[in-house]
C-alpha cells in the first residue's frame, strides 16, 4: 500500500482542476459551495481509502457525485419566482465563460464528460471512473456533448 | 482560490475533520514549520529541516488529514516572535506529546522545564529523567526533539560548557543562547 500523503498534497495538485470540473458541471456560482462538499467529504474518508494511486481520479469522482448531488437538490427544489431577477447575472456569467456556459446547459453525463475531457484534460478511462461507467460509455456521452456543442456554435 | 481553501481549512476544523493544521513562520534563521493537533503544538521544524519531509512524517505518524491552516497557529506564531524579539520568556501554548515516548518524552518533557537564560548538562537532563547513566539517551532525545525551540533542546550542553549537538546547527544554537544571555557561562 502507498503511504497517503498529507492531505494539501491534494489540495495543492487538484484543487483547481476539481474547480474547474464544477464549474463546467453546475455553474460558477454553485460551484464554491460543491467545492467544499467535495472536499469536505474527501478529507472525512481519505484515512481509510485503501489505494493512493489515482487520488485525482478519486478526487473527480466524489466532485462528480456532489454535482449530481445538486442538480437532484435543486430539481426538487420549486422555482422561486424571485430567481427571475437574477437573469442579468446569468448573462454577466455568460461573458465570462463563454463556452462553459454552452458546456452547462448540456444533459449531466455529457456535461461532466466535455468537463472532464477539456477543462482537466482527461483521458477516457479516467473519465470513464469518474463517471462510474465504461470507458466506452464516457466516450459516448462525450461525443454526444461535442455533438451537440458544435450545433450551437454553428 | 485562497478564499475557497480558507473556508475549507476553517470548515474542516469545525468539523473535526482537520487532524494537524500546519503553519509556516518566519524567523531569524530562516522559515519554521509549526503543526499542531488539536490537543496542541506537535512539531516544530527548524530551517534545516525539508518541509515536505515533515509534513509526510506528520501524515504518517499523527494522520494523512494534514491541511495549511495559518489560522490554528496563530497563538504559537505570536509568541514565537515574541521571543526571537526577546521580548518573551516562557511559552504559554498547549503541546502535544504525541511525536514522543518512553525515556525520550521523558528526557523531552524534562527539558520542557528548563528556564529561559539556564542550562543543563546532558548528565544532568539524564538525572532529572530518572536514569543518570543513561547520558547517550539523553542527547538521542535532545537530537529527537519534536517541537525544538518552544521545548528548549538548546540549553543543553555538555558537561563543561561545550555546545555538544544541535538540529538546527551550531550556529543556530549558539546565536540562542547569545540570545537568551547564557553563552559562555558554566552549566548550573
Amino acid at each position: 500500500m502507498t503511504a497517503l500523503p498529507p492531505f494539501q498534497t491534494l489540495l495543492d495538485e487538484h484543487a483547481a482542476d476539481v474547480m474547474a470540473v464544477l464549474r463546467g458541471a453546475v455553474g460558477r456560482t454553485d460551484a464554491e459551495d460543491c467545492f467544499q462538499e467535495t472536499f469536505l467529504a474527501a478529507l472525512g474518508a481519505y484515512p481509510k481509502l485503501g489505494d493512493a494511486s489515482n487520488l485525482r481520479g478519486w478526487l473527480l469522482t466524489i466532485a462528480h457525485r456532489k454535482a449530481i448531488d445538486h442538480h437532484r437538490a435543486n430539481g426538487r427544489r420549486p422555482l422561486p419566482v424571485a430567481d427571475v431577477a437574477e437573469v442579468p447575472t446569468m448573462a454577466e456569467e455568460a461573458a465570462d465563460d463563454g463556452i462553459w456556459v454552452l458546456v452547462g446547459a448540456l444533459p449531466p453525463k455529457q456535461r461532466a464528460a466535455v468537463a472532464l475531457r477539456y477543462a482537466c484534460d482527461l483521458p477516457h478511462t479516467e473519465i470513464a471512473a469518474a463517471l462510474g461507467c465504461s470507458p466506452e460509455a464516457a466516450r459516448r456521452s462525450l461525443h454526444e456533448g461535442m455533438k451537440r456543442l458544435r450545433k450551437e456554435l454553428a | 482560490m485562497r478564499t475557497e481553501l480558507k473556508r475549507l481549512a476553517d470548515r474542516a476544523a469545525a468539523e473535526g475533520l482537520l487532524d494537524v493544521a500546519y503553519a509556516t513562520t518566519d524567523s531569524p534563521f530562516g522559515p519554521l514549520l509549526l503543526a499542531r493537533t488539536p490537543r496542541g503544538l506537535v512539531r516544530v521544524s527548524l530551517p534545516a529541516y525539508d518541509a515536505d519531509e515533515t509534513l509526510e512524517e506528520l501524515a504518517a505518524r499523527i494522520s494523512p488529514r494534514v491541511l495549511e491552516a495559518p489560522a490554528q497557529l496563530d497563538d504559537a506564531r505570536r509568541q514565537l516572535d515574541l521571543y526571537f524579539e526577546g521580548k518573551l520568556t516562557e511559552f504559554d501554548l498547549p503541546l502535544d506529546w504525541s511525536l514522543t515516548e518512553g525515556f525520550r518524552g521523558k528526557v523531552q518533557r524534562a527539558i520542557y522545564g528548563i528556564p529561559y537564560g539556564e542550562t543543563r548538562s546532558y548528565m544532568q537532563l539524564a538525572a532529572s529523567a530518572g536514569n543518570e547513566r543513561a547520558v547517550r539517551a539523553a542527547g538521542s532525545a535532545c537530537g529527537t526533539n519534536p517541537i525544538p525551540i518552544v521545548v528548549p533542546c538548546h540549553r543543553v550542553l555538555r558537561t563543561g560548557g561545550a555546545l555538544g549537538g544541535y538540529g538546527g546547527g551550531l550556529p543556530m544554537k549558539r546565536a540562542l543562547l547569545e540570545m537568551e544571555g547564557v553563552l559562555g557561562r558554566k552549566p548550573t
